[in-house]
This record gives structure tokens, C-alpha cells and sequence, in this order.
């Protein structure tokens, strides 16, 4: 049910390769290809969800052999076609066959700073339905998926669906990724930090006693 | 290497830039200046921004301060996101954070196993193997094991907690405090903060 981006617990892969504190790009088209798609993320048209869903839907075998940066500028190429931002034969030329209507909305660099401190808080105040308390036992759907959308954005993982937790931490309402990823409104819900035992998860942890939490909205849970 | 040619091809746009990356996002950068959507001034405002302003320091003055100051610390476990935007450390990928603290009694481990969610205004841009499909495969499944090729090894008593960085919250690592760094001053303290300590992977730093 899941995409190729779901990679809680697949078995297969060798070592962790820790580095250590070298430059922070380590080389300068990745550095470009952060802050092309920052800059033009700053046009306003589409938002974190969309363009999440936008990198989720590259072909597996591109988002497996594609590195971090690669994923983000194959994203933000599709991305620019599918918002009618540039067109295909202006992707294959290189060539501009005129300027946008949305140049008006160029981020410059004075705006830099005060875009990137102001962020996009995601929480929202509403009146939705009554946040369980700290403690309350419940579980998660099964499978995991969109409700609103087939083969849609969701942000459970596939390995905590259908898995008993406790709530540990309320977090008020926070904006829908199944819905803010497909242009149907923010739909805010409540949004808990929720602990797993690892044995509930994998039927054989590391350690008995260990523990997983995922940050889980309202409609991912039933109560237990 | 030059892009296999699949059906999917037809599909997706990207596909009609060159392959290699670095010619890739030129070309991308090129075509959105020409079209007037990007300014390349702004791009190296950004690019500054992660590689001079926002980094794993502000997260280090972060800790030292919750070690040195009970009051403070106390703060930050109640509302890390109030706590840390006086200290001017709110900002994209950072408006709403989460500090947990690690005792004898429990290590907390951050990842995200459906991306790459990462506290920037705290650490910033995460590293490389933050976002490599080994890390985020196995961090939850097997912690300790992951911790052991970083070279931190738990004691058996100790419990790990994995956080899955699943939504907008962001989480940092509070660690314990080094032994012997009863006398040391907030900047001393601040330079035995590793960004690895941060994210569970790592252990502060001991006095030399």
C-alpha cells in the first residue's frame, strides 16, 4: 500500500556510514539545488505537503539510484510543469519562451532572511474532535493510506499501521497532509506524539522494552 | 550515468533535463532567471544562510545553557519552541520543537524513516548519512545496533527511544551532561555539544 519512500524497517541495507563534520554541501550543485527549490517554493505555488508527495511519486527505481538532491530537483522539475510554471519544451531547451506572470512574486534576496525566520507553522487553533488525553490507549489504522485520496499522501508509516501505542504528548491541530498534499484545504486535526512498544512493532525488538514514537494526527487512530 | 529509458519517462517531466545533476539544476536555475521566477542573488542569500548563519552551534548553545541553567532547562522541556525563538532559533523547518531529554534511564534517537525532517534552525541542513536509505530504514528496527556503527554502545539498563519525525515537530536531543565539567563556563560547555549528541546518534564531548 505504501510508496518507495516508506523505508521504516526494510531489512536489506549494509552500515551507516557516519561522517564527520566536513563542508555542509558537499559539493556546490547541492547547495544550488537547496536553494533553487527554497527559492522557488517561495512563489507560492504549492506547499511542503504537495511537494513531499511530488518526490514520493518518482518512479522507485529514480528515488532509489537518485541521491537526496537529485530527488529534490526531479520533484521540483515535475512540480513546475504540473503547476504550469514552465513547460516541457522549455525543460528540454533551457530556453525561456517568455517571462512569467509570477515574476512579480520572485523572492529577492532581501526577503531571504525574513522568509526563511518566518518558516510555515503548521498549527492551526480550531474546535475539532476532542483530543484524547496523555496516556489514552489507542491504534493505528491498518493499512495505512489516504481516506480522502486513492494512493494519496499519508504520513503514517507503514510499518506503525495497525499497532497498539499510548499517547504521550498533544500537540493541538495541526494542518492534514493527506489533504494540504492534494490542494483540498488544510483540514487541521489533532496531532499526538504517540509511543510504541518496539515488540508490538516487530515482534522481536532489539531489546525488550524499547520504544518508537511517530507523530500521529486524529483520524490515523481508533481508540484501543 | 545517462537515464535508463523507461515507459515512466513519458511521464515525468524531469526526465527531459540533462542527467547529470550539476548540469541539471544549472539548467533549471537558468531557465526559472530567465523566466523571471528566481533571483540568483537570492539563491546565494539561502545557500549563506546554511553554510555561515544557521547550524549545529545554535543547537550547542542550546544545550549548554539547559545544563548549566536548571531554570532554563526546566523551560525548555515544557515549550522547547518558545524557549528557543528568544534565542532567535525559530525558522523554516523549526517552527515547532520538541526537546527530550536522556537520562541512565532511556537514549533518544531522532529520525524521520519518510524523508528527511531535521530541527534546521537548530542543527542545520541535516547530514548526509541523516538521509541515507540505511539510516532511515533501520533506526527503528534496530537502534542499537545503528548506535554500535557510530560507536555509541548502551548499557543494557538503558532504554532506547526512537523518534519518528512524522509531522511538522522537530526534535532535539537534550543530552546528559559530561562528568567532570562541574567548573566549566556556558562557552567551555558549549564546545563539548557534538551535532551527533544531538540527534542520539553521538555522545557529548568529555573535558579534556
Amino acid at each position: 500500500m505504501s510508496r518507495i519512500h516508506d523505508m521504516g524497517g526494510r531489512l536489506g541495507y549494509g552500515p551507516v556510514q557516519p561522517t564527520l563534520d566536513a563542508a555542509v554541501f558537499a559539493q556546490d550543485w547541492h547547495a544550488r539545488a537547496l536553494a533553487v527549490t527554497l527559492a522557488a517554493g517561495a512563489l507560492g505555488q504549492w506547499n511542503l505537503d504537495m511537494m513531499r508527495h511530488a518526490r514520493e511519486c518518482l518512479w522507485p527505481g529514480d528515488y532509489m539510484r537518485f541521491g537526496y538532491y537529485e530527488k529534490w530537483l526531479a520533484a521540483l522539475a515535475d512540480m513546475l510543469v504540473a503547476q504550469g510554471l514552465v513547460s516541457t519544451q522549455e525543460l528540454r531547451t533551457g530556453q525561456a519562451q517568455g517571462p512569467s506572470p509570477l515574476a512579480a512574486r520572485r523572492l529577492s534576496a532581501a526577503a531571504v532572511g525574513p522568509a526563511l525566520a518566518r518558516g510555515a507553522p503548521t498549527q492551526r487553533h480550531t474546535t475539532g474532535p476532542s483530543p484524547w488525553p496523555v496516556g489514552a490507549r489507542v491504534r493505528t489504522l491498518l493499512p495505512a493510506r489516504n481516506m480522502r485520496v486513492a494512493g494519496g499522501h499519508t504520513r503514517l508509516p507503514a510499518y506503525l499501521a495497525g499497532k497498539p501505542g499510548r499517547v504521550l504528548m498533544q500537540h493541538g491541530s495541526h494542518i492534514l497532509p493527506d489533504s494540504h498534499a492534494h490542494g483540498l484545504g488544510e483540514a487541521p486535526e489533532p496531532l499526538y506524539t504517540v509511543v510504541f512498544d518496539a515488540a508490538e512493532v516487530w515482534g522481536q525488538p532489539e531489546r525488550a522494552g524499547d520504544e518508537i514514537t511517530a507523530d500521529v494526527w486524529h483520524s490515523y487512530l481508533a481508540p484501543e | 550515468m545517462p537515464h535508463d529509458h523507461h515507459d515512466h519517462d513519458h511521464d515525468h517531466p524531469h526526465a527531459l533535463l540533462p542527467p547529470d545533476p550539476a548540469l541539471r539544476v544549472k539548467a533549471l536555475e537558468s531557465l526559472l532567471t530567465q523566466k523571471g521566477l528566481i533571483d540568483p542573488a537570492a539563491l546565494d542569500a539561502i545557500i549563506d544562510t546554511y553554510e555561515n548563519k544557521i547550524g549545529p552551534k545554535n543547537g550547542a548553545h542550546v544545550v549548554a545553557r539547559a545544563w548549566a541553567d536548571p531554570d532554563f532547562k526546566h523551560a525548555l522541556l515544557e515549550d522547547a519552541t518558545a524557549v528557543v525563538a528568544d534565542l532567535g532559533f525559530y525558522g523554516r523547518q523549526g517552527e515547532h520543537i520538541v526537546v527530550v531529554e536522556n537520562t541512565p534511564d532511556v537514549h533518544n534517537m531522532i529520525v524521520c524513516t519518510l524523508c528527511s525532517c531535521y530541527p534546521w534552525p537548530l542543527l542545520g541542513i541535516p547530514p548526509a548519512w541523516y538521509k541515507s536509505d540505511a539510516y532511515r530504514a533501520r533506526a527503528v528496527r534496530e537502534p542499537r545496533q545503528v548506535l554500535a556503527e557510530f560507536g555509541l554502545h548502551l548499557p543494557e539498563k538503558t532504554r532506547v527511544r526512537v523518534w519518528d519525525s512524522t509531522a511538522e515537530i522537530r526534535y532535539l536531543v537534550l543530552p546528559m551532561r559530561p562528568a567532570g565539567t562541574d567548573g566549566l563556563g556556558l562557552q567551555a560547555l558549549t564546545d563539548l555539544v557534538t551535532r551527533d549528541s544531538m540527534v542520539g546518534t553521538g555522545l557529548p564531548l568529555s573535558p579534556a
